[in-house]
């Protein structure tokens, strides 16, 4: 019985391009389900952009003067400035936050009927991350909604132009989610997420100034700024809401997340991965 | 209630995997560092046996579980799955187990048919067929009501046999269950047991019933018995029973799994 030779492959059969919409569809849908069931979040998740518009870019517009700097044609408020970096707050935090759940799944046992399922691994993460991003771009277009009405308005068509920019940035921010998710053995573990990853990439950008009222208050800040792949989300948003690409950027984010997503499925292939090393204490 | 609806008969000569070993391993070892969870471990179960994988604590049956989920890849040795390597064609087996955790799956925060909609979807089925077979054997098991109450409402034998109609949802036809039967009161135990043979019984589903519990195994079972990582003992009961010298299962695993000499030890 056990004569590997005996073993003759049968049976084989491939999924259909109908199967993988269907796998993808319940993947979207499960997301967007569990997201509707946790209000607290969408709620939270629109207060802390808010809570920066409202408050830190109110007081500070008079203490930071913004020049005139591409993609804007004339002077612009700081209200206006922040927002494409508020956006990228979203995405990064939203990104961040599916990381938080699939370290929640793995530890409630939730993922594992995601890694059964017969179809290839990295189909499965890319779905998932695919549909962390539509969550977070929901909630990105919810803040914009608002920042409408408290007067930050960009030019009509920038709305939509702006929509592959944020689906590129929010696969990058998510597929680093899903790559540190892999490194992360507990729950608890999360908080230095917050202290050693959001807040660096976050301040060490071009969210809340610009590179070159960075530059004049420290170079080597500056030089961080460069390196961090969260200032070409951010510029790259910002670029789209009037209708321009800033290629570096795209480049930049397009080779980020290559790189996270290969990271993240390798992290998660059960031959070479991390994820079952870190749950190996555990198992017997 | 009967967990079988919907469900089509694998016995079926005409089908290939008929004549091949639901489960076949060789030789498969596996370790956490230095530690040896498993260690050359071999055996093989036919289509439509029920299996009973017996084991204290810390036997290695969740590694072996891990490993034929491909939670864990295999490094030593090799895992068929009705002829497919879990490994080197992980699709073409992952489509033919359904498995039950040890630890609860569902989520809980979710109706029991998102939940079952969803499992179906990771088997890309299509809604229409997958509500029609999850109305089926939701109403086989006299749940049907339940249908859109959170998971999280369900008592703890509702949510096993949830997660058992969500592990046949795809037709499988190999079922691996891992301590299913563990926190559960003795109705729901037996309740659970009976269903599971029922599915060998009429529709020739292979089982791999993980358990460190001697009074699940039937004398008509396969045994395998796991301990400290290596496998001591595989056959029918009377075999396993004879060759371990006991008169009973119960004596046999005892012996087996050194319990029967500290027992002994403990009356000196």
């Amino acid at each position: 019985m056990t004569d590997i030779a005996s073993h003759a492959p049968i049976g084989r059969s491939r999924f259909s391009l109908m199967n993988y919409l269907v796998c993808l569809k319940g993947i979207l849908i499960r997301e967007g389900l569990r997201y509707l069931n946790q209000r607290e979040r969408f709620i939270s998740s629109l207060v802390r952009p808010l809570l920066w518009l409202f408050i830190f870019a109110a007081g500070f517009r008079q203490v930071l003067g913004v020049s005139i700097i591409p993609p804007y044609q004339t002077y612009v408020l700081y209200e206006v400035y922040i927002t494409p970096g508020l956006c990228g707050m979203i995405l990064l935090f939203s990104g961040m936050q599916s990381s938080l759940s699939m370290v929640y799944d793995r530890e409630m046992g939730n993922m594992r009927t995601l890694l059964v399922s017969p179809f290839p691994r990295w189909f499965l993460l890319v779905s998932k991350l695919l549909a962390g991003v539509a969550v977070s771009i929901i909630q990105v277009y919810a803040f914009l909604f608002i920042a409408w009405f408290w007067g930050v308005k960009a030019p009509p068509s920038g709305y939509l132009l702006t929509l592959p920019a944020l689906f590129l940035s929010g696969m990058m921010l998510g597929a680093l989610g899903m790559l540190l998710s892999s490194l992360i053995k507990q729950l608890e573990n999360f908080a230095g997420i917050m202290n050693f990853v959001i807040f660096p990439m976050y301040f060490a950008s071009s969210a809340l100034y610009p590179l070159w009222r960075v530059q004049e208050a420290s170079p080597l800040l500056y030089k961080i700024c460069l390196l961090n792949p969260f200032t070409y989300a951010v510029e790259l948003v910002r670029f789209a809401f009037y209708g321009q690409i800033e290629w570096t950027s795209l480049a930049v984010v397009c080779g980020f997340t290559i790189v996270f997503i290969a990271g993240a499925i390798i992290a998660y292939d059960p031959s070479r991965g991390l994820v079952i090393k870190k749950q190996e204490g555990g198992n017997n | 209630m009967g967990t079988n609806a919907g469900l089509r008969n694998i016995n079926d000569k005409s089908m290939p995997e008929a004549n091949l070993p639901a489960l076949d391993l060789a030789s498969v070892s596996y370790a956490y560092g230095k530690r040896q969870a498993l260690e050359n471990v071999t055996f093989s179960i036919a289509p439509g046996r029920f299996a009973v994988l017996l084991g204290l604590n810390g036997a290695g049956k969740t590694t072996l579980f891990s490993l034929i989920s491909h939670l864990f890849a295999t490094r030593h040795g090799r895992i068929h799955v009705f002829g497919h390597d879990i490994d080197r064609r992980p699709g073409d087996a992952l489509r033919r187990l359904g498995i039950v955790f040890q630890a609860r799956t569902l989520d809980l925060d979710l109706s029991v048919h998102q939940n079952l909609s969803y499992h179906a979807s990771l088997h890309g089925i299509r809604s229409r067929e997958a509500n029609r077979r999850i109305h089926d054997l939701m109403q086989s098991i006299d749940m049907s009501d339940r249908l859109h109450e959170k998971a999280r409402s369900l008592s703890g034998g509702q949510i096993r046999r949830v997660e058992i109609v969500r592990a046949l949802l795809h037709e499988p036809s190999l079922l691996l269950l891992d301590e299913a039967t563990v926190g559960l009161d003795i109705k729901s135990r037996a309740t659970i047991l009976a269903d599971i043979r029922k599915l060998v019984e009429e529709k020739g589903i292979s089982v791999l019933w993980a358990t460190h519990l001697i009074d699940e195994v039937s004398h008509a079972d396969q045994v395998i018995v796991l301990n400290q990582g290596k496998l001591v003992a595989n056959g029918p009961v009377h075999d396993v029973v004879k060759n371990a010298g006991a008169e009973t299962i119960n004596e046999a695993f005892s012996r087996l799994t050194g319990i029967y000499a500290l027992n002994a030890g403990n009356r000196l």
